[in-house]
């Protein structure tokens, strides 16, 4: 009885407690960096496109919302096109682990709604940004022993020279 | 009848039903308040619109009989509740003179003959609709209103005793020195836990408890019939708190406010007491309602009748 009393008179106070809920479109909630929402294909620091259609997002994908075909340019892979079909996608972040060059990012925007399904089939342009994303000094391209134009084979950041097969001089 | 007598009659039920309507628009923001929410608040200023958009939806739902049940019956259980607990205000004196039948000489007698009435709606309601959940939930309603009008009644007695009338205008006049709630706790305690037992209002809601049983007696309902028991439930509540003031809270009396006003503060705060109830309590187990009843309420409201009583004869003999 005393206990009944004691729960209705917690829960009355409770009238003059901080409320835990916001009001969402006027007052929008803090959403921490890494908050899994929208995502993104992120770029280098020079502005070229990070990512090299491993397909390792794709094979990680649990829904299979990711598609995406390779192609080739000057040495390096580029993807032809890449789609996220956000209608399926699950915001679970198991691509951004997969993503050993760190171009596909997941960020803190989740205000996507659409009218039309379609709609929410991203396309390779709607999901490139221009900036660089969660790690803003990394370059694949500049730290992979892979030559490019511009980059020959030995000369990558903390990369030896390549050793010579046919010399017998350590 | 006179002119003042029709507008009356006409008035009560636009604003009761008004009334309850609102009511879940007022729970829900109370019950957001209680618990750390906002509750609905983008209909109109504050969400008071929503009871509103609630009523319009609800009107332009499917009305729909499902083709198992027994359409007669199935009709008329919600019609049933409505109209038993619109009836019970009749006998409600809001102050001296407002009020329909306030003077009625079994006021109060009518308004448990109406509220023995209602246990007809969810019976019928569970039975017609000729499915599982909602005969199970019918059943409950049925042992739980059934016994609890039992101390309902039993708990009603000392005030009876002690105003010497069943006219509801006499009992609000009895409490002229003092209120009935202070030489009356223990009935004013088991009258309330009956009340609430008996509006089948949360936390004693086991005729719908949705977890076990759906919805309960109302699970084939939809559309403006699940919406009149709705509405009646919310009346109910209205009625038991009329009651509640009538009965134990000296009903329109108080200082410099009108008489009206008092009956409606009062209330309020009844019906407010009502839906911290809901946020608060959790539901008890249904054989813990009836052994709560049949244990303790009904040896309780004994042990009050027996006691008024012999207060009442020994001062009369003195």
């Amino acid at each position: 009885m005393l206990d009944t009393l004691r729960t209705l008179f917690l829960t009355a106070l409770h009238a003059f407690h901080r409320r835990a809920t916001v009001r969402y479109p006027e007052q929008k909630p803090y959403l921490p960096p890494r908050y899994r929402g929208r995502i993104i294909l992120s770029r280098d620091p020079d502005g070229a496109e990070r990512c090299v259609a491993c397909s390792l997002c794709a094979v990680a994908c649990p829904v299979d919302c990711i598609s995406l075909q390779k192609t080739e340019a000057d040495g390096r892979w580029y993807p032809e096109y890449f789609r996220i079909n956000f209608s399926r996608c699950i915001f679970c972040g198991l691509c951004e682990e997969a993503c050993p060059t760190y171009a596909i990012q997941l960020t803190p925007d989740f205000e996507m709604g659409e009218y039309a399904r379609s709609n929410l089939v991203y396309e390779k342009e709607d999901l490139l940004i221009s900036g660089t994303g969660k790690y803003p000094d990394y370059s694949f391209y500049a730290v992979t022993g892979i030559p490019v134009p511009g980059k020959a084979r030995g000369t990558a950041e903390r990369e030896r020279p390549p050793v010579d097969l046919h010399s017998l001089l350590p | 009848m006179t002119y003042p007598a029709i507008l009356t009659i006409i008035l009560t039920p636009v604003v009761l039903l008004g009334l309850a309507t609102v009511l879940t628009w007022v729970e829900r923001r109370l019950l957001g308040l209680w618990q750390d929410r906002h509750g609905p608040d983008r209909v109109g200023p504050g969400g008071m619109l929503q009871a509103v958009a609630d009523g319009t939806k609800i009107l332009f739902k499917q009305d729909w009989v499902p083709p198992f049940a027994d359409r007669g019956v199935f009709v008329a259980a919600p019609a049933i509740g409505m109209m038993t607990v619109l009836l019970s205000f009749a006998a409600i004196p809001v102050t001296t003179r407002a009020g329909i039948a306030g003077d009625m000489n079994v006021g109060l007698l009518f308004i448990l003959g109406m509220m023995g009435l209602g246990v007809y709606s969810v019976v019928l309601a569970g039975w017609s609709s000729n499915s599982k959940y909602a005969l199970l939930g019918g059943m409950r309603a049925a042992a739980q209103m059934i016994s609890y009008e039992v101390f309902m009644g039993l708990s009603l007695l000392g005030v009876v005793m002690m105003a010497g009338s069943f006219s509801l205008r006499d009992i609000v006049a009895a409490q002229a020195g003092l209120w009935f709630i202070v030489p009356q706790c223990l009935g004013f305690g088991v009258f309330m836990l009956a009340g609430i037992a008996e509006t089948h209002r949360l936390p004693f809601d086991l005729p719908e408890g949705e977890n076990e049983l759906g919805a309960g007696f109302h699970t084939e309902y939809s559309g403006m019939k699940f919406g009149m028991f709705f509405i009646s439930e919310y009346a109910g509540i209205v009625l038991v708190s009329c009651l509640v003031t009538t009965l134990y809270l000296g009903g329109w009396r108080g200082p410099w406010l009108p008489a009206g006003v008092w009956f409606a503060l009062k209330t309020c705060c009844v019906v407010v007491f009502f839906i911290l109830l809901r946020a608060g309590l959790p539901r008890p187990r249904y054989d813990q309602l009836m052994a709560l009843g049949w244990k303790v309420l009904l040896p309780l409201s004994l042990f009050n009748v027996m006691a008024t009583g012999t207060i009442l004869m020994l001062r009369a003999s003195l």
